[in-house]
């Protein structure tokens, strides 16, 4: 099937744990996940349980001038309705800035805005309960447009203004504010539509009420402590009333980083007296999460003739959508981002994020870097095309290496591959001719007429982990047990299991660094401390690092304790196959005659190198602790005529310095590949004058399984020193440069422009003229 | 209405069902077999897939009342006395799950598959396939699995 | 649980009944596979008094051939009609296949989709390609209606608020047929537009359909009486020979001028006006191709 490199085994410790850093252990959830056991947060019940339901704003903008709940709290049934007045603490939420209320107050600013929840005895009548709750809106003009939202007369979606962040960049020339100028210029003005993150599990949770007068959540979620440090704000209640537990997680990948259900779930239990489920159907979940930010880039490159870059200068607007969410941030990888993994001397960059009444945009994988490589490869293309050169030179000539200096002024200071990727991507077989593929299912419209091969390339980067100065620890804690006669580890930590498999990683690193094959990993719950959240690509690295360190400090204790077991201080040396080895790789003693009854436990808060803020005038600063790059070649079959696209075979190539489930991993680069697939050819959320006009999967397209071509993976290895292992975040870098790739290969095909994704069948069959499209 | 159906060969009786629920809610709901996932009321997902006499279908488009005196099986079914089935094997050795809430609507259009074509080529597969969506592996892994399980079916078929 | 909003439901197993109940209570709804009613009830906005399952009513479940014609009746799954009607009804047969998915398929229905009467049903090009008939019945009695008149808006049929579609007429093919879809995705997805052509030499007729192009599926008529009158003209049934570029490139463009496409979220105006042309031209293009080959339509394995 995928060729693959095989794994080498770990090399350090006389004997290899199986299931070891390494090896592609099975996931210790996924027996349960295969027999349909495996409780996710919907599937969550308690004795007596309400169901709760949200009634949403249907107006993108709208003062509320009053809201009546008699009828509603009329209904047999019903239990509670709650507004803003029954928000006993901070009515405001936002994981970053806090500008979100719980439930709406006077102003609605986006289609589908909680502003009331009601508690009932089962969910159709809490559903038909929310519909009889009166709530008269004087309807306002919604501010849909994130370009005209900058003008100084424009309707303020918040009080203070419709500038969300603005991160400027000046690099070389620009910050001694010399003008730009090369021999050879190209522009182009980019467009990403509005992705949807489309996590098959909606959002949902159970919240119960305690007999201390607190309330216990159960929750689908990337990041328990944070949502905690919300929802405690919310109920008014001392931290430790409110306890935040995971449940299980049906995907995330973004769109569980802000409060969904959790404040309005412990609101109605507290109220009620009685646990409250939260179940938002497919359509609510399309409002009820933050989207991949719409993005409209200017981009300018400027070049010597000989195909070096001298300048980039691009202005990007991204659109913010109604609240804040992690827009600031995105902003910021936007920027830092921007010129791409490319020498860049000199560089005038200006990011926007914008206020507006859409959709509020937040974090999806990729986190604006996505949206960056589109742009900046789109544009290497016109280059290479301007320039007469082949489009893989064109970057190889430019490419960023170790010692290179990033768009922030960042000098690489681990391995950064980027033109052996390339090459590696570029230098594979092309796949043979397609035969046509005639009449089977949706795809009946060509026998090969007007089919047209197309080769695409992109390579794309982006920092792993939080940056700006954020310190986005981890904990765990390592016991070392015996039980029966046989050493067990048991790991703790709060790292959110979405599906990535970073369960699975916490065991591994135990098992090679305490060589016992028996290992259980436990969620900690929000009184542990906190893993930060399962995003940006980072727990393997973080929550990894801090396993491996208190894994390092058990043995460490262990060691000593087998010393004075055995009389002969420094003589343990290692931990392998369960038992203490010598320096030789001997055993000394069995694990278990040096535990006995008594486990060595540590628990250890792990930080990753620190991180600085940008310089806010210049947008400079070694604001990221990892970057990690990947690059991908697209072949498309299209049909020219109807402007249907079949991707023919996508390869990838990646650093991940060190696969630590070569399995997973391939699971993480097929999934993000897949993701940018779908975001180049079919996945957008239509918004007109603020209203979703497709909000559900009916129209909302991601990629079925036919749709999906072969995919190449080769993987390299090389460590990073400043790392755990030495390993490279994995989740977005193959989701950031696919979109590129797929559009770059659509091009080759139509000849056409198409400055904007997704691409639609109008835009590909050239019909969409130069808004759209474009011949050239 | 009072609902009379077999899920998994056992017998049920369930009072108190409305016209408008599905047998997905049935099934969640009033039984508590929540393997079959709730992801997008429109058939459109495949999350809730389920043998109603022995047919594939999606469990949220059934009328519950539709369901009287016939025969369900879901993923809680899959696995016999003897183990896991081989769709389940293979599942998880190719990694195949990932957040896993795709998988029993995967299993059973996998399982339904193998029962009408044994030796399934990539296009059957893949209309095999088609109505249910993932959303974290790519489909790559799932492929491999499928054609491990028929490997695997086949195989154990074979055996005297 | 309580549930305020009561919804009878209907399980008979005789037609009669079944048409009692459906004069008995003003907006009773007929169920078949739910594939649609049941997205419907989901959403909550549509509380039908009662339901009424066909799916226990034998006689509904078969098809069967008789005078030239293939009865079908109205609960008769998509996955049998792509199964076992592929000689009879080739056009049909791969426009059954191209619906939703294996699951929708098993439960989909013609009869619900005449019901429903969307304009992007993937069934209604090939019935007005076909010269299909509705058969209806009520309590009132029966009666049979040309496809061609059934449709009359959108969602909008000539079907009374007491009638069930109960069967289907197609008459066998005696040509080849094919059905052209153009969506966005591989699979699982509703048609940006279609089209569907049927050839039957022994009139010198060529029946087409178009799908989501209009607010019903229709029929291209202009298209048809051109071609017809270029292959009578041109002796092209006899002589089988090449249907020259200019007569399928006209063909397509009166295709397409017989559309009124309106802008949503899965095509713009423009682009469905442009691909029913392309369709149209590419359809008739492989029936005629076919027809010269004296070609019949492969089954699908597995199906």
């Amino acid at each position: 099937m995928t060729p693959y490199p095989p794994h080498t085994p770990h090399s350090s410790g006389s004997r290899r744990t199986p299931g070891a850093v390494g090896d592609s252990a099975p996931r210790p959830d996924g027996p349960l996940k295969v027999r349909g056991a495996f409780a996710y947060s919907s599937d969550l019940e308690a004795r007596d349980m309400l169901w709760g339901t949200t009634l949403r704003s249907p107006h993108p903008r709208a003062r509320i001038l009053a809201v009546d709940t008699a009828e509603a709290l009329a209904l047999p049934g019903v239990r509670a309705v709650l507004t803003h007045r029954d928000v006993p603490g901070r009515n405001l939420h936002g994981a970053m800035v806090v500008d979100q209320p719980v439930l709406a107050v006077d102003t609605v600013r986006y289609e589908g805005e909680p502003v009331a929840v009601v508690a009932a005895e089962d969910p159709e009548t809490a559903r038909r309960a929310a519909e009889l709750v009166r709530v008269a809106y004087e309807v306002l003009p919604p501010v849909t447009d994130a370009e005209a939202a900058l003008a100084p007369d424009s309707p303020a979606v918040h009080a203070d203004g419709n500038l969300l962040r603005h991160v400027p960049l000046r690099r070389g020339r620009a910050a001694r504010g010399e003008p730009l100028t090369a021999d050879v210029v190209v522009r182009g003005v980019y467009e990403v539509g509005m992705q949807d993150q489309a996590f098959l599990g909606p959002e949902s949770g159970l919240a119960v009420p305690d007999p201390d007068g607190g309330v216990t959540l159960h929750v689908a979620t990337q990041w328990l402590h944070v949502d905690h440090d919300q929802v405690v704000a919310a109920l008014g209640l001392p931290r430790e009333k409110v306890r935040l537990h995971l449940a299980g997680v049906g995907g995330a990948f973004g769109a569980r980083e802000d409060l969904s259900m959790h404040a309005h779930a412990c609101l109605l239990a507290l109220r009620t007296g009685r646990p409250v489920k939260m179940c938002y159907t497919r359509e609510e979940s399309f409002v009820g999460h933050v989207h991949r930010h719409p993005a409209k880039m200017a981009y300018e490159h400027g070049a010597t003739r000989d195909g070096r870059l001298v300048y980039v200068k691009a202005s990007i607007v991204l659109d913010g959508g109604a609240y804040s969410s992690s827009s600031p941030a995105v902003a910021g990888t936007v920027a830092t981002c921007s010129l791409g993994p490319y020498e860049v001397p000199d560089a005038e960059v200006d990011v926007r994020v914008v206020y507006t009444n859409n959709p509020p945009c937040g974090a999806m994988r990729g986190f604006g870097a996505v949206q960056a490589c589109f742009g900046y490869e789109s544009q290497m293309d016109r280059l290479a095309r301007e320039l007469g050169m082949d489009p893989v030179e064109l970057r190889v000539r430019n490419a960023v290496a170790e010692g290179s200096a990033v768009a922030n002024g960042q000098v690489l200071d681990h391995p950064a591959p980027v033109a052996e990727l390339l090459r590696r991507v570029r230098d594979r077989p092309m796949p043979a001719p397609a035969p046509p593929e005639g009449a089977h299912l949706a795809r009946t419209a060509s026998r090969g007429e007007s089919v047209v091969r197309g080769v695409g390339y992109a390579v794309g980067f982006k920092n792993v982990g939080f940056v700006e100065g954020f310190d986005d620890y981890s904990t765990a804690r390592v016991r070392l047990e015996c039980d029966g006669g046989q050493a067990r580890a048991v790991v703790t930590s709060a790292a959110a299991e979405v599906g990535q498999g970073v369960v699975t990683v916490q065991a591994q690193i135990a098992r090679t660094e305490l060589g016992v094959e028996q290992v259980a990993v436990e969620f900690g719950d929000s009184s542990f401390g906190s893993a930060g959240p399962s995003s940006s690509s980072r727990q393997t690295y973080v929550t990894g690092g801090a396993v491996k360190a208190a894994a390092e400090a058990v043995r460490a204790r262990v060691l000593a304790r087998a010393d004075r077991l055995l009389g002969r201080p420094g003589t343990a040396t290692g931990l392998s196959g369960g038992a203490v080895t010598g320096a030789g790789g001997q055993v000394l003693c069995k694990l278990a005659d040096v535990l006995g009854d008594e486990a060595v436990e540590e628990t250890v808060e792990w930080h990753h190198r620190p991180t600085f803020p940008l310089d806010p005038h210049t947008g400079q600063g070694d604001s990221v602790f990892q970057f990690a790059f990947a690059a991908h070649r697209a072949v498309v079959d299209v049909d020219v005529e109807l402007g249907l696209v079949r991707a023919v075979e996508i390869a990838t190539a990646q650093d991940v310095g060190k696969a630590v489930n070569p399995q997973a991993l391939l699971g993480q680069i097929h999934g993000g590949t897949v993701q940018g697939l779908g975001l180049a050819l079919m996945e957008e959320i239509r918004v007109e004058g603020g209203l979703m006009q497709n909000p559900s999967f009916t129209d909302y397209l991601i990629p079925t399984v036919h749709d999906v071509p072969p995919m190449h993976v080769d993987v390299l290895e090389l460590a990073d020193p400043h790392a755990p292992y030495g390993v490279r975040g994995v989740g977005e870098p193959p989701n950031i440069s696919s979109p590129a790739a797929v559009a770059a290969a659509v091009r080759d095909a139509t000849g056409l422009d198409l400055p904007r994704i997704p691409l639609r069948p109008e835009d590909v069959a050239g019909l969409t003229g130069p808004a759209g499209s474009g011949g050239r | 209405m009072r609902l009379t159906l077999t899920v998994n060969g056992e017998p049920y009786d369930i009072d108190g069902v409305a016209g408008t629920e599905s047998l997905l809610s049935v099934l969640r709901l009033r039984l508590g077999l929540s393997g079959a996932k709730n992801a997008c009321e429109q058939g459109q997902c495949g999350s809730c897939s389920v043998h109603l006499d022995g047919v594939l279908v999606c469990a949220c488009l059934v009328p519950a009342p539709q369901a009287h005196g016939r025969s369900v099986e879901t993923v809680e079914g899959l696995a016999g006395e003897d183990g896991p089935h081989p769709v389940q094997e293979a599942f998880l050795a190719c990694g195949a799950v990932q957040c896993g809430f795709c998988t029993p609507g995967m299993l059973k259009a996998t399982e339904d598959l193998l029962r009408r074509c044994p030796d399934p080529g990539e296009a059957e597969i893949k209309d095999a396939l088609a109505g249910n969506l993932c959303r974290c592996t790519g489909y790559r892994h799932i492929l491999d699995a499928v054609r491990m399980a028929a490997d695997r079916t086949r195989a154990l078929e074979a055996r005297p | 649980m309580s549930r305020p909003a009561a919804m009878d439901f209907l399980l008979p197993d005789r037609l009669d009944e079944a048409l009692h109940a459906m004069a008995a209570r003003e907006g009773t709804v007929p169920v078949a596979g739910g594939t649609d009613v049941m997205v419907r009830l989901a959403r909550g906005r549509e509380r039908p008094p009662a339901a009424v399952d066909l799916t226990r009513i034998p006689g509904l479940a078969r098809w069967e051939r008789s005078a030239g014609r293939v009865r079908i009746g109205a609960t008769v799954p998509y996955t049998r009609i792509a199964g076992e009607l592929a000689g009879p009804l080739p056009g049909l047969a791969v426009a059954a296949r191209t619906v939703g998915s294996r699951q929708i398929r098993n439960r989909g229905t013609v009869g619900g989709a005449l019901g429903t009467a969307s304009a992007g049903g993937d069934v209604h090009p090939v019935l007005l390609a076909c010269d299909a008939e509705v058969e209806l019945v009520s309590a009132r009695g029966t009666r049979r209606v040309p496809v061609r008149e059934f449709y009359t808006g959108p969602g909008r049929t000539v079907r009374a608020p007491d009638e069930l579609v109960r069967a289907v007429l197609v008459p066998e093919a005696e040509g080849p047929q094919s059905y052209a879809k153009a969506g966005r995705r591989g699979a699982l997805v509703v048609a940006t537009c279609s089209f569907a052509v049927a050839l039957r030499p022994s009139r010198g007729r060529v029946g087409t359909g178009i799908g989501a192009a209009a607010d019903r599926p229709l029929p291209a008529c202009e298209a048809e009486r051109f071609v017809a009158g270029e292959l009578a003209e041109r002796r092209l049934w006899r002589s089988r020979g090449p249907l020259p570029d200019s007569v399928l490139t006209r063909f397509g463009e009166l295709a397409a001028a017989a559309a009124s496409p309106a802008d949503d979220v899965r095509g713009s105006s423009a682009y469905r006006r442009h691909a029913v042309a392309v369709l149209a031209r590419r359809a008739l293009g492989w029936v005629w191709d076919d027809y010269r080959a004296d070609r019949t339509a492969k089954e699908a394995a597995c199906a």
